[in-house]
């Protein structure tokens, strides 16, 4: 693996990484079960060059914003690389976000390119506002021939001759910015450094090397935090190989585990969920002779790695189970969201080690991670190297707000100063996440202090971001709150979306309204849905400029109303 | 003369009796406007499942982005009523 400490940014350990293992595959592109794209790292540089090329000659450069929004494919890290390798200020997009929200955060960035796939661009090219946008130039991938780009240009045509100039970077520098929410209300653009990223690289690697040979299964969107850092660039300072799926169908999922022999992973509790029903269907169905033996061999298993993970001797006691993941498979990492114990320790048992962590994109990627010495499945791990973690105003049971602090820590909310004066105090990053230490120094989440969800799939959900869908709704007011802050459960588990109703004199909560909530509630992503609804008595405190006090809400539902009062939408 | 209405009832209808049948939900209880994330209980991962298997049945290819988005049966219908 590269020494990340002689990189000063992200461009110039890539550079470094695609001349130091140029005959290594580094990227794998699979769709469906047709193989689309393999590269070595000597391919991915003569695909990267006129790209760069390209874009220097359009104008691009250092500090310069160029956002990213396409599922995971070969061009989103070509791109990627070109953008680094110019200087740029790369911004990830969710490419599941709608359209008018694409728009509105192209232009919170400023983004001066875009790189965009062609499905994508054709929602974006519909969305009202599309005409007032200011990129000044957009490449769009795969767009079938002949198509009417509304002056995008081809990413595929969008190539020059010739060398592009490299342009270093200092580590203070900006390296991206990715958005931990934050759409229809603020915003948040977490601005992270190289020092961030080298940083968290560093860290991560520390503990869980990646060396050439390894071949990481990427199927979490390459914008998420995790999948940026864990299988973009940590396999790439580390001459591995990444293989991006283009589907996230389960069947799909499982034949690439086998077809790569695939050795690491990344995934969301969702996708982690969704093999263990499948593989306890499996096992359901077995005769009661086979289940009796495997019951067993999982007992042994269990005994023998108890203390660490053994993954040679669980793959010859639980071969099936393992030949079913490529019988190769070393490592699971998961984050990003609440993990039931249940969940982790049933892969644990079949030898299969999950590495659960926890982080948040304004601290780079991960905090915390289990380092299997030994496996506990009822905590997110210990703090990484360099970071440091304490918890703020501990209740009697120890558990109080989670603070960090350390290099990978963002620099700032872009163009928020209050935003980041109320997150980042004193150098600390005030997490909004509830928790505490054990006396092996392992960190364990009790629930959030902030008005927030995370869904299984790890995307973050803020209630202002949702509100306006039920704008002109007719009631009084309205609010939307997490759940789990107005009742704090000290759990992860359970969270959910609640509507808040204030309705007017006389005014009764019929179908009609019902009905009108449940068409509100479908225009938005099934990941972003209201759960429930409750009515409140009285009117809303607000502020001297009518913005309601959320939090003095929160506490006097928390006192009046219980959250059995709340019914499902 | 509008041909193609029985033929997205019929498309309608067959993914509901597929929803049914795959989520072993009764068949009474699904409607053609239902959020099938909610009536059948689902995540999306769930869905990409049904996918696959409507894709077998209807013979025809489905990108995921085709789904994105769509919570409906009746959508669900629409979009693959467009490729048949």
């Amino acid at each position: 693996m590269l020494n990340l400490d002689q990189y000063t940014c992200l461009g110039a350990a890539l550079r470094e990484a695609l001349n130091r293992w140029p005959n290594e595959t580094c990227l794998i592109e699979s769709d469906r079960d047709k193989e689309k794209t393999r590269l070595t790292y000597s391919d991915f540089k003569e695909m990267a060059m006129p790209l760069a090329r390209a874009l220097e000659d359009a104008e691009f450069h250092a500090g310069d914003r160029a956002a990213i929004i396409m599922t995971n494919q070969s061009k989103w890290l070509i791109s990627a690389y070109a953008i680094f390798h110019g200087g740029g200020v790369l911004v990830p997009l969710d490419y599941k976000l709608t359209a008018a929200e694409h728009l509105e955060l192209l232009v919170h960035c400023k983004a001066k390119f875009l790189v965009v796939e062609y499905f994508l661009w054709r929602a974006i090219t519909q969305a009202p506002g599309f005409k007032d946008r200011k990129v000044q130039a957009v490449l769009v991938t795969e767009a079938p021939p002949g198509t009417d780009l509304a002056g995008a240009h081809r990413w595929e045509d969008f190539r020059r001759k010739g060398d592009a100039v490299f342009v270093p970077r200092q580590r203070e520098d900006v390296a991206c910015i990715v958005y931990s929410s934050g759409t229809g209300g603020r915003p948040k653009g977490c601005v992270l450094t190289h020092d961030n990223y080298l940083e968290q690289c560093k860290a991560l690697i520390a503990w869980y090397p990646f060396w050439p040979g390894v071949r990481y299964l990427s199927i979490l969107p390459t914008n998420h935090a995790i999948d940026f850092t864990v299988g973009f660039l940590g396999p790439f300072v580390c001459g591995a190989c990444v293989v991006h799926l283009r589907t996230l169908r389960p069947e799909f999922v499982r034949d690439a585990f086998v077809r790569y022999k695939i050795t690491h992973v990344s995934l969301v509790p969702m996708v982690l969920k969704n093999l263990e029903r499948g593989l306890k269907a499996k096992f359901e169905a077995l005769s009661p002779s086979k289940r009796f033996l495997l019951d067993r061999l999982i007992a042994l298993n269990k005994f023998f790695t108890g203390w660490r993970p053994d993954v040679r001797l669980s793959r010859v006691l639980l071969r099936q189970v393992h030949q079913a993941f490529g019988g190769e498979l070393r490592l699971v990492v998961t984050g990003g969201a609440f993990m039931e114990p249940s969940t982790l320790q049933f892969f644990y048992d079949l030898g299969v080690p999950v590495v659960n962590g926890y982080g948040l994109s304004e601290a780079g990627t991960a905090l915390t991670l289990n380092d299997l010495k030994p496996f506990r499945a009822d905590t997110v791990g210990k703090a990484l190297p360099g970071v440091d973690l304490r918890v703020l105003n501990p209740d009697s049971e120890g558990i109080g707000e989670i603070a960090a602090r350390g290099k990978t820590v963002m620099s700032h909310y872009l163009d928020d100063p209050e935003l980041t004066a109320e997150t980042i105090v004193d150098g600390w990053l005030l997490t909004g996440d509830l928790g505490r230490f054990d006396a092996s120094g392992h960190l364990q989440l009790f629930g959030r202090k902030k008005n927030m969800v995370v869904t299984q799939g790890g995307k973050n959900i803020y209630p202002e971001d949702i509100e306006s869908v039920f704008d002109g709704l007719p009631v009084k007011e309205y609010s939307v709150f997490a759940a789990n802050y107005v009742w704090p459960v000290k759990s992860l588990g359970e969270e959910m979306l609640v509507l808040v109703l204030r309705l007017e004199p006389g005014q009764e909560f019929n179908e009609t309204l019902k009905q009108d909530l449940v068409a509100r509630n479908r225009r938005l992503p099934d990941f972003k849905r209201v759960g429930g609804w409750v009515i409140w008595e009285k009117d809303f405190p607000r502020t001297a400029a009518m913005k309601i006090k959320r939090m003095a809400l929160a506490e006097e539902m928390r006192k009046t109303l219980s959250r059995a009062a709340v019914a499902g939408l | 003369m509008n041909l193609a209405m029985p033929d997205a009832q019929r498309t309608l209808d067959e993914i509901l009796n597929l929803a049914a049948a795959q989520f072993k939900v009764p068949r009474e209880k699904l409607a053609a406007d239902d959020d099938f994330f909610k009536t059948l209980g689902i995540d999306s991962l769930q869905t990409l499942d049904l996918l696959t298997r409507l894709e077998h049945h209807f013979n025809v290819e489905l990108p995921d982005y085709e789904l994105q988005g769509v919570s409906d049966f009746r959508t669900l219908a629409s979009r693959i009523q467009a490729r048949l």
